[in-house]
């Protein structure tokens, strides 16, 4: 819509959307706050806002009590390595089914975003035994696989979309030149699609980084992330609320910020091309 | 594009990933299957032999089964109409000229990319606590006996939580549509002398079925199994025990395995039905 | 060096047959031309030779060898894209050198084969810049200046110009040409446009339906076109075409006329008419007349400026050694 507005009518759009988007954005905000505070502050009736003395002890006390730095590592691989590896196995197959699509691709393709859908309880059991059987239990490399097999359906999906928006013909003309599959891959395609295989890194290291399941039920105390981490804090003794909005900012920040740039990215990844 | 040597590079290319996924799938599924079929008890003696259909007769029957069914109804239905109501409202105003545009957008959307532990816990216990949450804090003030949450509210508490979560997904899905409809439709019907509420009722709303639509589908999908939010919160007590969060408990809590992984296939099914619908839309699109 | 054969080869996409199978000889050092209307798969023909398609059944072969098995990067052939699928991540340069780097050759090579084409197409001062940079006739050069380096046995240009405005189509049609006399190299060119075709080519394939209609020069096609729909197809404004008692009287279920052959007169002729419509050039007036009796339209060209204005009667006279006859079936008699 190209008119005009009112001055007055933004005014109110803007107030009324800034009045919601902070009170929708307000627990975050209230949790960064209080990371700076004492605990007693944190309790404090009526609460304190703004003006207090800030202070960094509890981030100092977080990082030495409980290892906080081995969860973020653990956390950093295990939403990394997932990801890499889900990218490795997903552009050979968004390939085939963007370039060389046959009667059976579309298929295929709504039967792997099936995949995603299947209840998470329902095979707990089984994948808790073979990781016993297998040794994996608590390892971060179980988690790898098996939070890239859970992405693994968004990433080739979202790859698909990606190689889809390429002009086939510029890879013809890359074979008519010579150019092996490999080469065809490495030279024309990757570097045509960075943008898109960006995102959808992106995104799926969030998914990663964020999934509260497997990483809860999968781990202990070695490989446990930055989910199963703050998860302890569920059983708490004593004042703790600035300590926990300390380890909960730390383990939020990262991914506040990767998600500011990933909204597009969302839209596309989750919806399955339903909604355009 | 389809030559003999493409289309043989195609099916190799495309191998690892349907391998891998097949494999994802079926042997956890069949295992589960498997197990559904048999007493075992992994703590209490091991493998008891075959019973039947005897699990899923138990599962559905035993006390916890239907009030889990009504704890997931109620929490799947109550984030889906608020997410949905207050999705469709924030998306129209996120479409409206304003000042900074793109700050609301970052505030309303954060929400969706904190881990859903932080999220409970924060709203557990520095908002929901009776004594020192700041909703207490509120009530309080006015004049009011703060609410006992997560033991006298546990559904609603849940509700609040996962609807907080997860608004900025439909939100984010609605504006997306909303954009999408040509101005020029709104523009006519202005001209014609529709009033807002009349633009709103017949142009915009059957324009964003389609994604109201979409969005139903994949929340529903994902909120049949949230898992967290009631780990960490109530640990399934005070009646906040969905279907997923009781067969989660037979399985690896009271480590009934083939009282679960009935349980488990019942939740596949459950999921199967509300994908297929999904799989229909997600087609329909592929086909263009 | 670059002669192709197309043996018996035919075509199916799954139960429909875009290609029925056909035979073609294009020699070495020939421009040749397939053209037709849409769909009527020069384009997916191109395609076949060129590798990017599987024939369903028969051969193809290239300088005598068969080629029917390979794949595109081994046939020896440079094709140009209508769209010129460009690298768009890629300098003209990188772009150009692109074939001769998947080939293997030493840099100092590529890089003066690169510099070579550069300058014969005028794409010098732009080696640096990227496809996004360059106006579509720069592209276009870009992409046969990829095509050139490789010193293929034949080029094939699938409809080059459609994507170009006007003007910058007539200069690019020289531009080609003028690129076929220096390099000998043959070249199997796609268009629809029958003005490209009449104008650049040593043979002209005409095809319907995936059917040859005919094979021969420009000029062959149009003083004995074998069927009604090449003497329509070739030429414009098209070949006047009727049936009825005209056409019987000379033997024929049809005649056809071209609009250049037929003399105008305000006073006497064999046919008379209505004015409609005139289109005038300057250089020639196309008179459409109605109401001849002999079929709803007339087309006829008159040199120069003529006076006749909208609804003036006109006689019409054809040239009798260039009326064509075409039996029932609509082949030529």
């Amino acid at each position: 819509m190209a008119r005009a507005v009112s001055s007055r009518r933004k005014s109110i759009n803007t107030a009324v959307a800034w009045g919601i988007g902070f009170i929708i954005f307000f627990p975050i905000l209230w949790t960064i706050l209080t990371s700076f505070k004492t605990e007693g502050q944190a309790i404090a009736d009526p609460p304190i806002f703004l003006f207090f003395d800030w202070t960094l002890e509890n981030y100092s006390i977080v990082q030495e009590r409980s290892d906080y730095m081995r969860f973020l590592w653990n956390s950093v691989i295990i939403a990394g390595g997932s990801t890499l590896l889900g990218i490795i196995v997903a552009v050979p197959a968004a390939w085939s089914m963007a370039f060389v699509p046959s009667k059976r691709t579309k298929d295929i393709l709504m039967w792997m975003l099936s995949t995603k859908m299947l209840p998470a309880v329902g095979v707990l059991y089984p994948i808790y035994l073979l990781f016993i059987e297998l040794g994996l239990l608590d390892s971060v490399f179980g988690l790898v696989i098996v939070l890239m097999l859970i992405n693994l359906p968004i990433i080739i999906w979202m790859l698909y979309t990606y190689f889809k928006e390429i002009p086939g013909e510029i890879l013809e003309a890359a074979r008519m030149d010579g150019a092996s599959l490999k080469s065809e891959i490495l030279y024309v395609l990757t570097p045509m699609a960075i943008p898109g295989i960006a995102s959808t890194i992106l995104l799926n290291v969030i998914l990663a980084w964020n999934e509260a399941f497997w990483t809860l039920n999968l781990t202990a105390a070695k490989a446990g992330p930055l989910t199963a981490f703050i998860a302890s804090y569920s059983s708490p003794e004593g004042l703790f609320y600035a300590k926990l909005s300390a380890a909960s900012t730390m383990a939020i920040a990262p991914i506040l910020i990767l998600g500011w740039f990933s909204q597009k990215q969302l839209v596309r990844g989750l919806t399955f091309g339903a909604v355009k | 594009m389809a030559t003999q040597h493409s289309r043989t590079a195609a099916r190799i290319m495309m191998a690892p990933a349907v391998t891998l996924l097949l494999g994802w799938m079926l042997v956890p599924l069949i295992m589960t299957l498997y197990f559904s079929f048999k007493k075992y008890l992994p703590l209490r003696g091991g493998d008891l032999g075959w019973v039947g259909f005897d699990n899923y007769v138990r599962f559905v029957s035993s006390s916890a089964f239907w009030p889990s069914v009504t704890a997931t109804l109620i929490i799947v239905g109550g984030v889906l109409v608020i997410t949905i109501c207050f999705g469709v409202l924030l998306a129209i105003l996120l479409d409206q000229p304003m000042w900074g545009q793109g700050i609301v957008r970052i505030l309303i959307i954060a929400p969706f990319f904190v881990m859903p532990t932080v999220s409970s816990l924060v709203w557990k216990n520095m908002f929901m606590d009776p004594n020192y949450g700041l909703l207490s804090h509120l009530w309080e003030f006015f004049g009011a006996e703060p609410v006992q949450w997560m033991s006298q509210a546990a559904l609603p508490s849940i509700i609040i939580i996962v609807s907080w979560q997860w608004l900025p997904f439909a939100t984010l899905i609605l504006l997306t549509a909303i954009q999408s409809l040509d101005s020029e439709q709104l523009e006519a019907s202005e001209m014609d002398g529709a009033s807002t509420l009349r633009r709103f009722w017949h142009i915009i709303l059957p324009h964003l079925s389609r994604a109201i639509t979409v969005v139903l589908l994949i929340q529903t999908i994902f909120l049949l199994s949230i898992f967290a939010e009631i780990f960490v919160t109530t640990g399934g007590a005070f009646g906040s025990k969905t279907l997923s969060y009781l067969i989660f408990q037979r399985v690896l809590e009271s480590q009934n395995v083939g009282l679960g992984s009935a349980g488990g296939v019942y939740a596949i099914i459950l999921a199967n039905i509300v994908a297929i619908f999904l799989m229909r839309i997600v087609g329909k699109n592929l086909d263009n | 060096m670059g002669q192709i054969v197309l043996n018996q080869v035919r075509k199916s996409f799954g139960d429909v047959e875009v290609i029925p199978p056909l035979d073609l000889t294009i020699n070495d050092g020939e421009f040749c031309v397939f053209v037709g209307p849409s769909g009527c798969g020069k384009s997916t023909l191109l395609r076949l030779i060129a590798g990017l398609e599987d024939v369903t059944s028969g051969e193809i072969s290239i300088d005598g060898q068969p080629a029917t098995e390979l794949p595109p990067a081994k046939r020896g052939l440079a094709m140009v894209f209508q769209s010129y699928a460009l690298y768009p991540h890629m300098s003209v340069r990188k772009n150009i050198a692109f074939p001769l780097r998947m080939a293997g050759l030493p840099k100092d090579e590529i890089e003066k084969r690169v510099t070579n084409a550069a300058s014969v197409l005028n794409l010098t001062d732009y080696l640096d810049r990227r496809p996004g940079q360059l106006s579509g006739g720069q592209r276009q050069r870009v992409a046969i200046g990829r095509a050139i380096v490789r010193e293929p046995a034949a080029f094939l240009f699938d409809e080059p110009l459609s994507n170009l405005d006007a003007a910058l189509r007539v200069g690019m049609r020289l531009e080609i040409s003028e690129l076929h006399k220096r390099l000998s190299t043959t070249m199997i060119y796609v268009t629809h446009d029958q003005v490209e075709a009449m104008t650049m080519a040593d043979k002209i394939v005409v095809l319907r339906a995936g059917n040859i209609e005919q094979v021969g020069s420009p000029l062959e096609l149009y003083k004995a076109p074998r069927n009604t729909f090449v003497a329509g197809f070739i030429g414009s404004p098209k070949m006047n075409l009727f049936q009825g008692s005209e056409a019987a009287e000379l033997g024929a279920d049809t005649i056809g006329i071209r609009p250049e052959h037929i003399d105008v007169s305000q006073t006497q002729g064999q046919w008379t008419g209505r004015v409609g419509v005139s289109e005038h050039l300057g250089s020639d007036t196309f008179i459409h007349v109605h109401d001849t009796g002999l079929t709803d339209t007339i087309t006829v060209r008159a040199a120069g400026e003529v006076d006749f204005k909208h609804g003036d009667t006109i006689y019409l006279t054809p040239r009798a050694d260039q009326i064509h006859k075409f039996d029932a079936q609509g082949l030529r008699i």
